[in-house]
């Protein structure tokens, strides 16, 4: 197959840019139709830079929307790119899985941004094992220009074999800069078109069956291609020492070690075993360096190859060149205590304090969600009690509240902000209405009016999209009535402290279930959103009056 | 192995820790060279501590600079100083807020350019690639008082050398 190498290219030039600057550049370079994603970091930057270069990109209520959409353009035959962060991968997990059946018609790639030492994560989950789960080839790179050359590369295989292909890019990659030089763009594709194709993308029992089939079959070919593929490297060095390693973990490896023989794995999954078996074989001693868990360890050992691993205590963190210098020596003495740094916290003049004041005040049991607010948590308010994954405080906070003695049940809040709530929080709302616990609820969505956490992105209740030009808002207090909720306010916790914890103690007491909204716009982001609601805010207008003509059965206006 | 420049910018969030990073790497691209930036952003943008490594020469690899290897750290905020000591190789210079003190310069938002400044002594890079970077990192109402805080910083760093005679103030 005619997988480019990048010295086959006439070089058009240089640029400093971040891996994730580096995977748009070449989602672009690729002919991609349509990127969409869900902001995450460390990935949200790959969207808004192929926006900023022209590319079409739009942000998704959730990854696993965001996947869907994505793979509806490439049954169409268009080129889609589809980014989230690690743990939105298990959001889009279910249609994952399935589109590793079903195939693509254009080619599609899937980034998933790994947090190896949690630098803005709940979890450190090593998203190797998902390549492997689902049965679809993943790809790493190491650097910027690997970045761009892997993200080329995936949409080439996810091409030829009509798979998705996963790109695997951690925190360091993403948002460290290095040298990048571009290709020519590939010439444009074909249209898109539909080709009806049902047992190929039905995935009924009957059709499911031969799929499966089917995947590993074309698996099976991808294996044996990784063996001669140009995304793994191998540097002969000294016998003495092999080191077999992937992603940035290699560009320690060459600091730390420089002697050694290196086998760089560009393709995660499937692995080169023979390619790896030769390998082992011509050196003395055989180490696999790999960040996170020991995924390809057990995969080569497996294999019946003998290689050593690194020190279980090794799983934990980040790697880097005094890690790696450790793990070749052996060496499982207690590591020296990273620099002593200043915790992050909520801006001085975050919109939230009043809330966290009140809710600690009243001793509340708060089941708290992923942003910036995750930071209640910190001194002096201490006011978060769980917080596990995005839209958790809802469905938790429930279940406190169905078994917890009254008085302590009384006291359990949910708390969520407004782009976490859009993204998964609407399926705890319906359930809240469906097992309404005996003393009720109370939910309280900040609503700050952008996704602060990850920089400010626009989300479906801002009525702005990823370019912050006009569309619909979605209504949250609407929403929540439509779906059954007894009591819906909203309020300024700025303005109105004393009102806001009037209503929360009123809330508290009854047996009813209640939203409270609590919106003021984020401090760091007001000013930006002043400026596009000038432009958004009439186009919005127009756009509502022309799209909602009115209900032709009842007469009733439309959504204006 | 080949000769690589380690420097550390340390700061808190907001301070323009990034942005001085961001300049000194455009430095060493502009002059051809191999570089590379690394730094975690995300949570670190509320107000907590930020570092940002840069690191430029023939090769750059690991674009992490590890620790107690950095020839240069700068540092902006006054009490991140002492946690980030560690960072630096033996001999290494410290370039710490208190160089360029508060009232020396018209705006104090451009203490990070003014440490730049002080770190251009160090370094033997043209003076004309170091403004051009500043330039392209900032809007054009920026450039003035910048400039006016790069040269104070430098003449900091000129002035601290030759009172102490030795190279700088240094961790050994």
């Amino acid at each position: 197959m005619g997988l480019q190498t990048a010295t086959s290219w006439k070089q058009t030039g240089r640029t400093l840019s971040s891996g994730d600057e580096a995977v748009a550049m070449a989602a672009l370079d690729a002919g991609v139709i349509l990127g969409t994603g869900y902001p995450g970091t460390p990935s949200t930057e790959i969207l808004e830079t192929f926006d900023a270069l022209g590319g079409r990109a739009q942000w998704a209520p959730n990854e696993k929307v965001a996947l869907e959409v994505g793979l509806g353009a490439a049954f169409a035959g268009a080129a889609a790119l589809v980014t989230m962060k690690h743990v939105g991968i298990n959001v889009a997990a279910d249609p994952l899985f399935t589109a590793a059946y079903t195939g693509v018609s254009g080619p599609l790639v899937v980034i998933s941004a790994d947090d190896p030492g949690m630098a803005s994560s709940q979890n450190e989950q090593d998203n190797r094992h998902y390549a492997a789960a689902a049965g679809l080839p993943m790809l790493e790179p190491s650097d910027s220009q690997e970045a761009y050359d892997f993200t080329l590369a995936a949409f080439e295989i996810s091409r030829r074999w009509q798979l998705p292909v996963l790109l695997r890019i951690t925190t360091r990659v993403c948002h460290s800069k290095s040298i990048v030089r571009r290709r020519p763009p590939l010439p444009p594709a074909p249209p898109a078109h539909f080709e009806r194709d049902i047992p190929g993308r039905v995935m009924i029992p009957g059709y499911a069956r031969p799929a499966h089939r089917k995947l590993r079959k074309k698996l099976s070919e991808v294996a044996a291609w990784v063996e001669t593929s140009p995304l793994n490297v191998r540097r002969d060095g000294e016998r003495r020492l092999g080191i077999v390693t992937a992603g940035i973990t290699a560009m320690h490896c060459r600091e730390a070690a420089p002697e050694a023989s290196l086998l760089k794995l560009g393709t995660v999954y499937p692995l080169p075993l023979e390619k790896i078996r030769a390998f082992a074989k011509s050196v003395d001693r055989c180490v696999v360096v790999e960040e996170g868990d020991p995924v390809f360890l057990e995969a080569i050992r497996a294999a019946g190859i003998p290689v050593e691993g690194k020190p279980e205590m090794y799983r934990f963190g980040e790697l880097n060149v005094e890690r790696v210098r450790r793990i070749l020596a052996g060496d499982t003495s207690p590591e020296p205590p990273p620099a002593k740094a200043k915790p992050p916290e909520l801006c001085e003049a975050c919109p939230y304090h009043p809330v966290y004041a009140v809710l600690r005040k009243l001793d509340c049991i708060v089941a708290g969600d992923i942003g910036c607010y995750t930071l209640g948590v910190m001194e002096p308010y201490r006011a978060m009690d769980t917080c596990v994954a995005m839209g958790a405080s809802m469905g938790v906070g429930l279940g406190l509240r169905h078994v917890l003695p009254e008085r302590e049940a009384r006291r359990v809040v949910s708390i969520i902000g407004d782009s976490t709530f859009v993204h998964s929080g609407i399926n705890g709302l319906v359930e809240m209405v469906y097992n309404p616990p005996a003393t009720g609820h109370v939910v309280i969505v900040l609503d700050n009016g952008t996704t602060a956490m990850t920089g400010q992105q626009e989300h479906p209740g801002t009525g702005r999209k990823l370019d912050h030009s006009a569309t619909r808002q979605l209504s949250i207090e609407g929403l929540a009535q439509a779906l059954g909720v007894q009591h819906t306010y909203v309020i300024d916790p700025v303005k109105d402290p004393a009102g806001f914890e009037k209503l929360l103690v009123e809330r508290l007491a009854a047996n009813d279930l209640s939203v409270i909204v609590a919106r003021r716009p984020c401090i760091l982001a007001a000013a930006d959103i002043r400026r596009w609601e000038q432009v958004a805010g009439p186009a919005r207008a127009a756009l509502v009056s022309i799209g909602g003509a009115g209900c032709s059965a009842c007469g009733e206006p439309g959504d204006a | 192995m080949p000769e690589v420049t380690n420097v550390v910018f340390a700061g808190l969030g907001g301070q323009g820790v990034i942005k001085a990073s961001d300049i000194l790497a455009d430095v060493a691209f502009r002059l051809g060279l191999d570089v590379k930036k690394a730094e975690i952003h995300g949570m670190s943008q509320r107000g907590g501590s930020v570092t940002s490594d840069v690191r430029f020469g023939a090769e750059v690899l690991s674009p992490m600079v590890p620790a107690g290897e950095a020839d240069f750290l700068v540092v902006l905020a006054p009490d991140q100083v002492d946690n980030n000591l560690g960072l630096l190789k033996k001999g290494g210079v410290l370039i710490p807020p208190s160089l360029v003190p508060e009232t020396a310069l018209p705006n104090r938002r451009s203490l990070n350019v003014a440490l730049l400044g002080a770190l251009s002594y160090h370094l033997s890079l043209p003076e004309s690639a170091w403004l051009e970077a500043v330039r392209a990192a900032l809007p054009e109402r920026l450039h003035e008082v910048n400039e006016k805080a790069f040269e104070i910083g430098r003449a900091a760093a000129r002035a601290r050398a030759e009172t102490s005679r030795a190279p700088a103030r240094s961790r050994a």
